[in-house]
């Protein structure tokens, strides 16, 4: 998906870039630090799981050219794993996660050597094809209890020390999560390893010709965005006490890549902001039933033929002509 | 950490004697209409159960006395987790008191989950699981309509009766057409029937042929369709189309609603057979309230699910404002003490383990030329008393009951 | 009887039977895909949503015009497909020189904007639409008891779609069509208005949507959600059968149908499954497609 929505920097831009980045994520941590005291906490932390996500789903799209419709099967497998682990085995929330986590980790793995020996709209079609499969396993096998999904999941004790029944522990520990991957997935950019993945997206046979192998580099952001999905995922259903059909669903693939192409992909800070654009829509818009679709409909539309960069990446092309200009 | 806790506590106690001072909290009683507002079962609850419970407010003047309710509503979308965010946001942040309707078997059950965590009250009308005042009941939460074991009794014994003694279930493949296929072979086997075979086909399904083709071939008397909404409809259709009544086998729709029947029309859905707890067309105040229900609803008559939400709002209005507080489990536990009685349902209680008890119906659906009026789609067969009605309360393992 | 794994051979031939009356809606929709993809490029997820509104444009025929299932036939094709035309004017020109990926992303919004404003005018439970006199009743063919309609779905779209093939592998009008993908520039030098031809093609491979709507009109119901789950499915048939292919789009469309019809014997609840799976097995075997060329 090569598209101007992310220009190669010339070095003296590096410094500026980082400035921004800084100064910005200094403003998204006090925001998200008051936030609770402000909004209903539980809305914060649905949103800061789609937020982590959707920046791992753009980690894949925005910064490796990896357009995957199957993101949903990590986010939903994580769930399920974390929920069982919670309620059946007793495991405390942290370890609950972790074994969410890891189980997406797995699964990036199978599915990444699967889908990433094929391009575009193949690599497209075979993570469909392998999320459609993992769905069909979360509706038949027991433990994830079919249409009702993994009901009444204990929150528990954190450490074994704090409760997070009171929503402002559980919500502090989601923003943890969330600080802990997003950080991981700027350090994965901004590392060699990212620039690698940057230079794959631009031109792969260039990329073949400076002696990378390719695949093993697609392979590892796959898998490493699959596991941040999947610590997303396990995380909101400790958070929602529940892990159902929904999140494993094909539509959730695609609400994943909408959040993203709405916030900016290629962008550090664009899918944190498509996906609280989202959220709260869907929240404000619950009462109008199908306007929601309607809606998201739309902007599907209105960002793909006029604002293809995204919010952020609008919003960065600005600040970027000032400076220059 | 310690401190914050304290804080939070104090503040949660604050806020708890507050609630008592004031009996009824933040002097209005709050009523939250959860149902499908766009997919499968809008039509069947939806808008209208909104509009139910609106009218049962609205009916309700006299006993209220000037106290504020307010009905708001919002769509779960069929799905658990949308259900679940929608109820704690409201519990939580929204003062809402009461969630009403819920459509949806595994909806309702998260709701009820979370409603009896929270101390709120729940009243079922949408949702069909017999798990709701089984093994899942809860003291925040009554379950009105109908429920599927009632559905497979009614249907299953009356059909067996009469001479339909092998059954071949089409079954929805998630929780709630196995329920509704199990309690129906268990009335079948107990009634001297026998179950052939089933075919489980994936939710939702458009194309039934090849089912139907399996259903024909195992030449059972009876197909039961353990199924709803367009499920439902859909298999009913294309089992016109291909001859198996005609062939001499007979359809039994477990779950069918109004709206279904119109949907189908009676050219495709006369002489079903099948229960609901109630039809606008049986006495005259349900004639009346069917009637004004339609002129707001777009001309389009209730289901037994909105003649419940109404009924149901009705009932918890009354045992609010005789214990003068909206205290969830208090005013659950007022509805199960005084008995109800409204013009829809009549007289009937709700039982300890949450039950509302009521006559059922055995209806057919009427051929084209006997229909004289509009939504004039059926004949009560059988009416089935309340106390055969629903499961014996010994049987359904709930916790509440000694 | 005889029997094969426990299933007697003669309800064996009808579900074959019903698996090919399925797999001609596949047929008829894929190569609609096929059509738009082998000459604009774009993956038209719209399909579905202009599956459904055939459907809906029959039941306006009928019930508030009064024409009846024949002419339904010839105009809703004719009105979805002009809908396609204003669609692609508008929105989708406008694409053509970027990733393929932004179609897919456009056309997935435009489905989500249509079904949602169908949900809200109509509601969800369906409409009826009878079935015409003419195609109603059935026949008894010894082994199974066939309406007399899918016989004419069978008919119609093994019609409709090797039409379609000819046209475009066979005729001269094809021939300036496949020209245009390879090289429109060229095209264009003599003298054929190129974009016009693609808007032409769009309307016409969104027509095909629209027809297969008015075919599935009387045996489903009409219902805004109709083609929302189909279309993955329709998807995934095109992506086995090679995108772009057109026979690639038919064969595999019919073949597909059989193979689910008879998961739904030996393992029904995996029946929506196993097009996904064959669909992963042939793009790791054959990236390009059963029948694709490249």
């Amino acid at each position: 998906m090569a598209d101007d929505a992310y220009k190669p920097h010339a070095s003296r831009d590096d410094a500026a870039d980082f400035r921004y980045h800084r100064n910005a994520f200094v403003v998204m941590m006090a925001l998200f630090l008051v936030a609770p005291t402000i909004f209903y906490p539980v809305f914060v932390m649905k949103a800061l799981c789609f937020a982590l996500f959707a920046c791992a789903f753009n980690l894949l799209l925005g910064f490796g050219g990896l357009l995957s419709f199957g993101h949903a099967m990590f986010l939903g497998m994580a769930g399920y794993v974390s929920a069982h682990a919670a309620k059946v085995w007793g495991f405390p929330p942290e370890i609950a996660i972790l074994a969410g986590t890891a189980a997406a980790t797995l699964l990036g793995v199978l599915a990444g050597l699967l889908a990433i020996r094929r391009q575009g709209i193949y690599f497209a079609m075979i993570t469909l094809a392998l999320a459609q499969m993992i769905f069909f396993l979360c509706l038949q096998a027991p433990f994830t209890h079919g249409e009702d999904g993994i009901q009444a999941v204990p929150r528990g004790l954190l450490l074994g020390m704090f409760d997070l029944m009171n929503p402002y522990v559980m919500y502090y520990f989601v923003l943890a999560i969330f600080t802990a991957g997003f950080l991981l997935i700027y350090r994965i950019v901004h590392s060699p390893f990212g620039q690698v993945l940057k230079a794959i997206r631009e031109n792969e046979p260039r990329a073949i010709s400076l002696g990378y192998r390719t695949e093993q580099y697609k392979l590892a952001a796959f898998v490493l965005s699959a596991g941040i999905a999947g610590l997303a995922g396990a995380t909101k259903a400790i958070v929602f006490q529940l892990a159902s059909l929904t999140d494993v669903h094909w539509t959730m693939s695609g609400e994943v890549v909408l959040m993203t192409l709405l916030g900016g992909m290629g962008t550090i800070f664009g899918p944190v902001v498509g996906a609280f654009t989202i959220i709260t829509m869907e929240s404000y818009l619950a009462e109008l039933g199908s306007w929601f679709t309607i809606t998201q409909g739309a902007i599907f539309v209105v960002c793909v033929l006029a604002f293809r960069r995204g919010i952020m990446g609008e919003l960065e092309a600005w600040l970027k002509r000032r400076r220059i200009g | 950490m310690t401190f914050k806790r304290k804080l939070v506590s104090a503040a949660i106690l604050a806020l708890a004697a507050g609630a008592a001072n004031a009996q009824i909290s933040g002097n209005e009683v709050k009523i939250g209409v959860l149902n499908d507002q766009s997919g499968t079962y809008a039509d069947l609850a939806g808008p209208g159960s909104t509009l139910a419970a609106k009218m049962a407010v609205e009916d309700s003047k006299a006993i209220l006395k000037g106290m504020k309710v307010e009905v708001i509503s919002a769509d779960h979308q069929n799905k658990p987790d949308v259900g679940s965010a929608i109820a704690r946001k409201w519990y939580d942040s929204e003062g809402v008191d009461v969630i009403v309707d819920v459509p949806t078997s595994s909806v309702a059950l998260a709701v009820n989950q979370i409603t009896k965590e929270k101390g709120k009250a729940f009243l079922v009308s949408g949702a069909a699981s017999s798990d709701l005042t089984g093994k899942a009941c809860s003291p925040n939460t009554i379950h009105w309509t109908y429920d599927t074991w009632e559905l497979a009794n009614g249907t299953g014994s009356a059909i067996v009766k009469t001479g339909g003694k092998s059954w071949f279930f089409l079954t929805a493949d998630y929780a709630f057409g196995h329920a509704l296929e199990r309690d129906t072979s268990a009335v079948v086997v107990k009634e001297g029937g026998k179950v052939v075979g089933a075919v489980r086909h994936p939710f939702p399904t458009s194309d039934f042929s090849s089912f139907l083709l399996q259903a024909q071939a195992s030449k059972a008397q009876i197909i039961g369709l353990a199924n709803a909404g367009a499920d439902t409809t859909n298999a009913i259709k294309q089992a016109a189309e291909f001859g198996i009544v005609k062939g001499g086998q007979n359809i039994a729709g477990m779950l069918v609603f109004l709206t279904d029947v119109h949907a189908l029309g009676l050219a495709t859905a006369q002489g079903l057979i099948f229960t609901t707890s109630w039809y606008w067309d049986m006495n005259d105040p349900s004639r009346a309230w069917a009637k004004r229900f339609a002129a707001a609803n777009g001309g389009k008559y209730p289901t037994m699910i909105q003649a419940g939400v109404y009924s149901s709002v009705l009932h918890y209005l009354k045992a609010v404002t005789a214990i003068k507080s909206d205290d969830g489990t208090k005013v659950i536990a007022e509805m199960k003490k005084l008995p109800t009685d409204d013009p829809l349902f009549g007289k009937g209680m709700v039982r300890a383990d949450g039950r509302k008890v009521h006559n059922g119906y055995l209806v057919e659906v009427k051929k084209p030329s006997e229909s004289k009026s509009p939504y004039d789609y059926y004949k009560i067969r059988t009416t089935i008393p309340a106390d055969q009605a629903f499961r014996p309360m010994s049987e359904g393992g709930c916790s509440l009951v000694k | 009887m005889s029997e094969i794994f426990g299933v007697p051979i003669q309800v064996l031939f009808g579900q074959l039977l019903i698996g090919l009356i399925n797999g001609a809606f596949y047929a008829m929709l894929s190569l609609g895909l096929a059509v738009i993809f082998g000459l604009l490029n774009i993956i038209n997820f719209t399909h579905g949503a202009q599956y459904m509104m055939g459907a809906f444009a029959a039941y306006f025929l009928l019930n508030k015009l009064g024409l009846n299932y024949w002419w339904a036939l010839v105009i809703a094709p004719l009105a979805v497909g002009a809908s396609g035309m204003v669609a692609e004017r508008l929105m989708l020109s406008r694409l053509y020189k970027l990733d393929h990926l932004y179609g897919l992303l456009l056309t997935f919004g435009l489905a989500l904007v249509i079904q949602g404003i169908f949900r809200n005018e109509f509601g969800s439970a369906g409409l009826p639409y009878a079935m015409p006199g003419q195609l109603s009743g059935a026949r008894n063919l010894g082994f199974m008891f066939l309406p007399n309609y899918r016989g004419w779905v069978i008919v119609a779209s093994l019609l409709v779609c090797f039409g379609t093939w000819f046209v475009i592998e066979r005729t001269k009008l094809g021939a300036y069509l496949r020209a245009a993908t390879e090289n429109p520039a060229m095209v264009q030098s003599f003298g054929i208005n190129v974009p016009r031809m693609v808007t032409l093609t769009y309307g016409f491979g969104v027509g095909l949507a629209g027809f297969a709507g008015v075919m599935a009109a009387p045996i489903y119901q009409v219902n805004p959600l109709m083609g929302a789950d189909t279309i993955i499915v329709v998807f995934a048939v095109v992506v086995i059968g090679g995108m772009g292919s057109i026979m690639g789009a038919i064969l595999t469309g019919f073949g597909l149908g059989v193979i689910e019809g008879l998961t739904k014997v030996f393992y029904p609840e995996a029946s929506n499954t196993v097009i996904f799976v064959i669909m992963a097995i042939v793009l790791m075997i054959r990236p390009q497609g059963l029948f694709g060329s490249r």
